[in-house]
């Protein structure tokens, strides 16, 4: 997992669910940190803006842990998907 | 308690202006989803909606009436009136009721307005912006229009805004409250501020709907409007009017769970409401028009529902395959295609299916209408907010 990575979108999570960051852990799941289907919307919305990315719905839908959610958002950044 | 039937429909949608048009795309399973003409679409994550087709305003209203009326009203005025001219019933105005659904008002002259604002920096609005995007310019524009001076209101519980009006005014003509009722919904949502939040929220097909399909890949946004004429069945029949169905029961119930996630038990708190209030037994039911949006949420969820009130599910579809979502005229919308189910013993298929879903094990009248007749039918409509309205209707 790309470390820069990680600790942004801990930020963005720990700040979008006001929580202290130092809660979040990279094996963190969704469920654990108490993160529903509203709340993860909520998340994607500030994640796309942090990297200034846009996150398709198929790739979204498997962000249930902070891992999933960096190696989604890497991916999107890797493969440098323009914003539709 | 009196019997209340519907005597006259009328409707405006993505078939294009009219009932018979709406009825023939339900008859032949053709899907009414088209790319968005309304606004360009490139910078969206989504191209396809159920729009009005080549929908001009000046074949139906003069230009100082049209200057009075959003999208979202003409469509209602148009389906009033046809409504009325099928029925063929003289309203008795104090005694007669209109109630219609909108979930979003008049957003097409809103979003004018706010270009006009915040992107223009005009400082002098159109004066009757408020009266053009207020939510109940419809009920009072067919109140005005056809001289109804008995109750007239407006009610909004997003998706099943329409489904709930038609059941507030079944419920008046059955107590006595009145003797007629207008009764339906309408939406006018293709604009650029609204498919912008609808995108946000992740729910909207990049294709098409799917309903109940294994591949469904989210809803599809339609516009529109339905109107139905309620009256007695005694007075309808001593006039000799033509009957489409009776309306039956009426349930409603709220999930108290979750803003958007929708509960199995909410949804058929309100099936079984409504079958208690229309005295139906779950074998009586021979088909629902379900809420079927297409989401990966919607679909199991009500299939849960579904199986929960009835051991042996009667077949099930969702006609939004056909007509789009079309949102506070969707349960309107709905409600005319069981109608038209029961009266031309024909039931409307889920167009677009492709592969069975086991965790929507119904019988969903996969792209084939089917000809049967059905006793009775339901016309589900689950909100966001977890407000449920269900519909029971009967034939005759």
């Amino acid at each position: 997992m790309n470390e820069e990575i990680t600790q942004r979108v801990i930020r963005v999570i720990a700040h979008n669910q006001h929580v202290d960051p130092s809660t979040i852990n990279p094996d963190s799941t969704f469920a654990e940190l108490g993160i529903d289907s509203l709340d993860g919307l909520h998340i994607l919305f500030a994640l796309e803006e942090e990297f200034g990315l846009d996150i398709p719905d198929d790739v979204a839908r498997t962000f249930t842990s902070i891992r999933q959610a960096v190696d989604g958002c890497a991916a999107v950044l890797e493969k440098k998907i323009i914003p539709a | 308690m009196r019997r209340v039937v519907i005597t006259g429909l009328g409707v405006v949608s993505a078939a294009g202006v009219g009932r018979d048009a709406f009825r023939q795309s339900l008859a032949s399973g053709t899907s009414c989803i088209r790319p968005i003409q309304a606004l360009d679409t490139s910078m969206l994550k989504f191209h396809f909606g159920a729009e009005v087709p080549g929908f001009d305003s000046s074949n139906h209203f003069s230009p100082k009436e049209s200057a009075l009326l959003d999208r979202s009203t003409q469509f209602a005025a148009i389906a009033a009136a046809e409504a009325l001219t099928d029925s063929g019933v003289s309203l008795d105005p104090s005694r007669s009721a209109v109630v219609t659904g909108c979930s979003l008002g008049g957003k097409v002259t809103e979003e004018a307005t706010y270009r006009e604002l915040f992107a223009e920096s005009r400082t002098r609005f159109d004066p009757f912006t408020i009266p053009k995007v207020m939510m109940n310019a419809s009920a009072s524009c067919l109140s005005m229009r056809h001289g109804v001076t008995g109750p007239c209101f407006t009610v909004s519980t997003a998706c099943a805004s329409a489904s709930h009006a038609i059941g507030q005014a079944f419920w008046m003509v059955r107590s006595g409250l009145v003797d007629a009722a207008l009764a339906g919904g309408t939406e006018a949502p293709f604009t650029l501020g609204v498919l912008r939040a609808w995108e946000s929220m992740r729910v909207v097909s990049p294709d098409t709907c799917r309903p109940f399909s294994k591949d469904r890949a989210g809803l599809v946004l339609g516009e529109g409007a339905a109107i139905l004429v309620l009256e007695t069945l005694d007075a309808a029949q001593a006039r000799g009017a033509r009957l489409y169905a009776e309306i039956c029961g009426f349930g409603m119930s709220s999930d108290a769970s979750h803003i958007t996630m929708p509960s199995a038990s909410g949804a058929a708190q309100a099936m079984s409401a409504a079958l208690a209030d229309a005295s139906l037994s779950p074998a009586e039911i021979g088909y629902i028009n379900a809420h079927g949006t297409g989401t990966p949420a919607n679909d199991p969820t009500e299939t849960k529902a579904i199986r929960s009130v009835f051991p042996t599910p009667p077949p099930v579809s969702s006609t939004k395959a056909i007509h789009g979502h079309a949102l506070g005229a969707a349960g309107a919308l709905e409600a005319a295609a069981t109608v038209l189910a029961l009266c031309d013993d024909t039931l409307p298929p889920t167009a677009n299916f492709t592969t069975p879903d086991p965790e929507c094990d119904l019988d969903v009248v996969p792209n084939q209408p089917r000809r049967t007749q059905v006793e009775a039918a339901l016309s589900n409509s689950f909100a966001f907010g977890g407000l449920n309205a269900v519909l029971a209707f009967r034939h005759l």
